[in-house]
């Protein structure tokens, strides 16, 4: 030992003691780093991931166009009261679909063909126009312009996203032949062999995938494809529409008889689009509509106006029921055995599943007292049930934490105990009891099990008007959307989690700015 | 009421000062076999104390001897604690404040409080000083109220430095001057004694002087009984001492005789710092 003083901390025994103690306080920093990275990963990830599902929702592809509403078409029996006008659906569908069937002027007008043309708009996509028309009956044999949402797979075809579509370029200088049959006709093109390679590069899965070439609004199909030449025909428009134009094509993986749209559809479509006719356009009617079996026609209006509802009954309920039990229990009630026996049950009644307090709103709500099922009055009071143990909860911390210094000196000056509790430790518990309340309605939201015993997973096409209506939630609309069948679900219930998320958000970033508001110094 | 009635005896009709030999006043508290128990534990133990009036009252001893839990039956603050019980009887002018019919809201205004660490409310400085009276109904329109508030603060020493942000938080002010904001928060509701809980012992000894030179200067009008840990302080501005220990009271006379010639032995031991 080189140092001078003898010090029992200087020695080899104290300095190794040191050295480990130092590398657990690194280890434990390290451990935490860790925790916060994975959770900050977890969270961004899950974020992108629902926004990158929902990205494809924001838009969707609408026939946009002006259209004639002939009387004999959608009034025949000539008795234009707005109930006869919504009635006759078909009428206003049928004038649409024929519409735009004009448009392909050499169409085979058989049908079968028509009843493939159908399958571009869902039946009930003019219930709006129809709607419109009752309301106003002034509009018919008037030229209106009209839009219509396409049905969900054309929508999702024309936002590649399913059935995938490849796009290729071969360019000018095709050369258009008839073959040997009659109405045979063959394209000869030197880059038609690197779309028969990449076609291999796919390798043939149960058929044979489609090619389609396009020329503006053109489209036709390949078959029997060879290195220079291939088998042509035309699904939409003209065999002069082809020549001379530089060419485009698609290759679709999927054979036609595994998917629900068919190459003829598929160009029609694509013909459609490229003559402006279907647009993308930004999907508000997921925010203004209400549910719909059809996915292009659904949105979420009444599920937000259901949540809505259903948080204020529940706010109304738990939010002063919280915090007046949680100022009895903290500042008034005596500390017994009684007390303390609810103080244990409420902490108890926090842990208690949530599908739990939906029986219990079933049974009792729904059952003994005869509410209305379905309704948000009953959601709301299931829900507020659900968060009073945690209103109540954070209420008591809140008041816990105003110093005893306050109380005694509001009873020094002469208050009696209540005006000490309202006057001066109310307002500096007040944002932390905000806080819990406001957390306790966010776990509210986004509660699906309760609100699925009570009924609220009904579908619901009208816009609930008060808490006695029938109405669902945007959790439950969730639930329900995703364990639909069709592949256009997918995106709209992404979609409608963003919404879910926002309002989480808002709620968050109000209770922060209240907090800021009302936050004190003692 | 009529506080000048009260305070006003002459003291030499009232006969009390025969055995109080400096005593130019009577006793206006009267305790007598006060015992505390916190939950079910003996704090205090049959203490008789006269509190006389127009004078400081010093209560000193170690600590967790039981002067400040005795300090708190005063006001009944012992009240508002759980489990705690308060026996025995104390008059103040006549009435016993431990029967049940005595509103200890009401008793509370008339015996006012000073903690030991200073505890403005998170309001501004002259909100503070306006609750109590506001509470009691004292004002009848913002004058009154104004004046109460700068007689107060004058009181309290505290009017120069603060005359111009009364509308600032109490919170803002330093620990010496808040001690004073809650001094005068307590003489706003005239109250006739005042009891300090070791108001001096958060603070430097400038804020401490300042305050001591506030007791003697309220002495004049109220009755005040102060608990201490410092000695010196309970020599400088008190008229009357009196020594707990373990919850018993020990001895109790003039500041000077308990500081010169104690009777007991653990007076002596103690302010002679053998102990405690």
């Amino acid at each position: 030992m080189s140092s001078p003083v003898e010090s029992p901390l200087r020695s080899e025994k104290a300095l190794k003691h040191l050295r480990r103690r130092r590398a657990a306080d690194t280890r434990f920093r390290v451990y935490g780093l860790v925790a916060l990275g994975f959770a900050l990963f977890s969270l961004v990830f899950l974020i992108c991931a629902i926004a990158w599902k929902a990205s494809s929702a924001v838009t969707y592809h609408v026939v946009k166009t002006d259209i004639v509403l002939e009387a004999g078409r959608i009034v025949p029996d000539g008795n234009a009261s707005p109930e006869e006008i919504t009635r006759n659906i078909e009428g206003f569908y049928t004038l649409v679909r024929d519409d735009l069937f004009a448009k392909f002027a050499n169409l085979e007008d058989t049908p079968a063909v028509r009843k493939d043309f159908s399958a571009l708009i869902d039946r009930l996509a003019v219930l709006p126009l129809a709607r419109r028309v009752a309301k106003n009956p002034t509009l018919i044999d008037q030229t209106v312009s009209i839009q219509i949402p396409v049905s969900d797979d054309v929508d999702l075809f024309l936002k590649r996203s399913s059935p995938r579509s490849i796009p290729f370029r071969l360019g000018e200088g095709a050369q258009i032949s008839p073959g040997q049959g009659t109405d045979e006709m063959v394209l000869r093109h030197p880059a038609l062999e690197s779309v028969l390679s990449s076609l291999t590069a796919l390798g043939s899965q149960q058929g044979a995938p489609s090619v389609l070439v396009i020329a503006d609004s053109a489209v036709a199909r390949l078959t029997d494809l060879q290195d220079q030449t291939a088998g042509f025909e035309i699904l939409a428009g003209d065999l002069a529409d082809f020549q001379g134009k530089p060419l485009k094509g698609l290759i679709v993986a999927v054979p036609e008889s595994n998917r629900t749209i068919s190459d003829l559809q598929i160009a029609w479509a694509l013909a459609l689009k490229s003559e402006g006719i279907i647009r993308r356009v930004p999907h508000t009617s997921l925010l203004t509509s209400t549910d719909s079996t059809y996915p292009e026609l659904a949105g979420s209006l009444a599920a937000i106006v259901g949540s809505l509802l259903t948080m204020l009954v529940t706010g109304m309920v738990a939010i002063p029921m919280g915090i007046f039990a949680a100022i009895f229990l903290e500042e008034f009630a005596p500390k017994n055995r009684l007390t303390q026996l609810i103080e244990v049950n409420i902490n108890n009644l926090a842990a208690v599943p949530s599908i739990v307090f939906g029986l219990l709103g079933a049974t009792l709500l729904l059952g003994t007292f005869g509410l209305p099922r379905s309704a948000p009055m009953v959601g709301g009071l299931v829900l507020a049930l659900l968060i009073l143990p945690v209103v109540i909860i954070a209420a008591r911390a809140a008041l816990r934490a105003v110093p005893p210094s306050i109380r005694s000196g509001a009873l020094a000056v002469g208050a009696s105990r209540m005006q000490a509790v309202f006057h001066h430790v109310l307002p500096l518990a007040f944002p932390g009891m905000l806080t819990g309340a406001i957390l306790g309605m966010a776990r509210a939201l986004g509660e699906t099990a309760p609100l699925l015993l009570i009924g609220m997973v009904a579908f619901v096409a009208e816009v609930p008007s008060s808490t006695t209506d029938e109405a669902t939630a945007l959790p439950v609309l969730i639930y329900s959307w995703a364990s639909n069948a069709e592949r256009a679900w997918e995106p709209m219930t992404a979609a409608v989690i963003v919404i879910l998320l926002a309002l989480l958000v808002t709620m968050n970033v109000i209770v922060v700015m209240l907090r800021r508001k009302f936050e004190r110094r003692w | 009421m009529d506080t000048t009635a009260q305070t006003d005896h002459d003291p030499a009709l009232t006969g009390e000062g025969a055995d109080q030999a400096q005593a130019l006043v009577y006793p206006r508290i009267n305790c007598q076999d006060v015992n505390v128990f916190y939950s079910g534990k003996q704090a205090v133990f049959d203490v008789s104390l006269p509190v006389f009036d127009r004078s400081v009252t010093a209560l000193i001893g170690p600590s967790g001897c039981g002067k400040s839990t005795f300090l708190r039956c005063l006001n009944r603050m012992n009240d508002t604690i759980d489990g705690a019980k308060v026996t025995g009887d104390i008059f103040m002018d006549g009435e016993n404040i431990n029967s049940p019919d005595v509103d200890p809201v009401l008793l509370r205004s008339r015996v006012g409080m000073v903690f030991q660490k200073p505890n403005p409310f998170p309001k501004s400085i002259y909100d503070n000083i306006a609750y109590g009276p506001r509470i009691h109904g004292l004002v009848d329109d913002r004058q009154e109220l104004d004046a109460i508030v700068e007689k107060s603060l004058r009181r309290a020493g505290l009017w120069q430095e603060v005359k111009d942000r009364l509308t600032q938080p109490g919170t803002s002010l330093s620990g010496g001057q808040q001690q004073r904001l809650c001094i005068a928060r307590a003489i706003a509701v005239r109250p006739e004694v005042i009891l300090m809980d070791e108001p001096c012992s958060s603070l430097d000894p400038i804020a401490t002087a300042r305050i001591e030179e506030l007791i003697d200067e309220l002495r004049k009008r109220y009755c005040i009984v102060i608990v201490t840990h410092s000695m010196q302080q309970a020599a400088r501005v008190s008229q009357r001492t009196a020594f707990f220990h373990l919850g018993h009271l020990v001895e109790m006379g003039d500041t000077d005789q308990i500081f010169t010639s104690p009777r007991e032995r653990r007076t002596e031991d103690y302010i002679t710092g053998r102990f405690g």
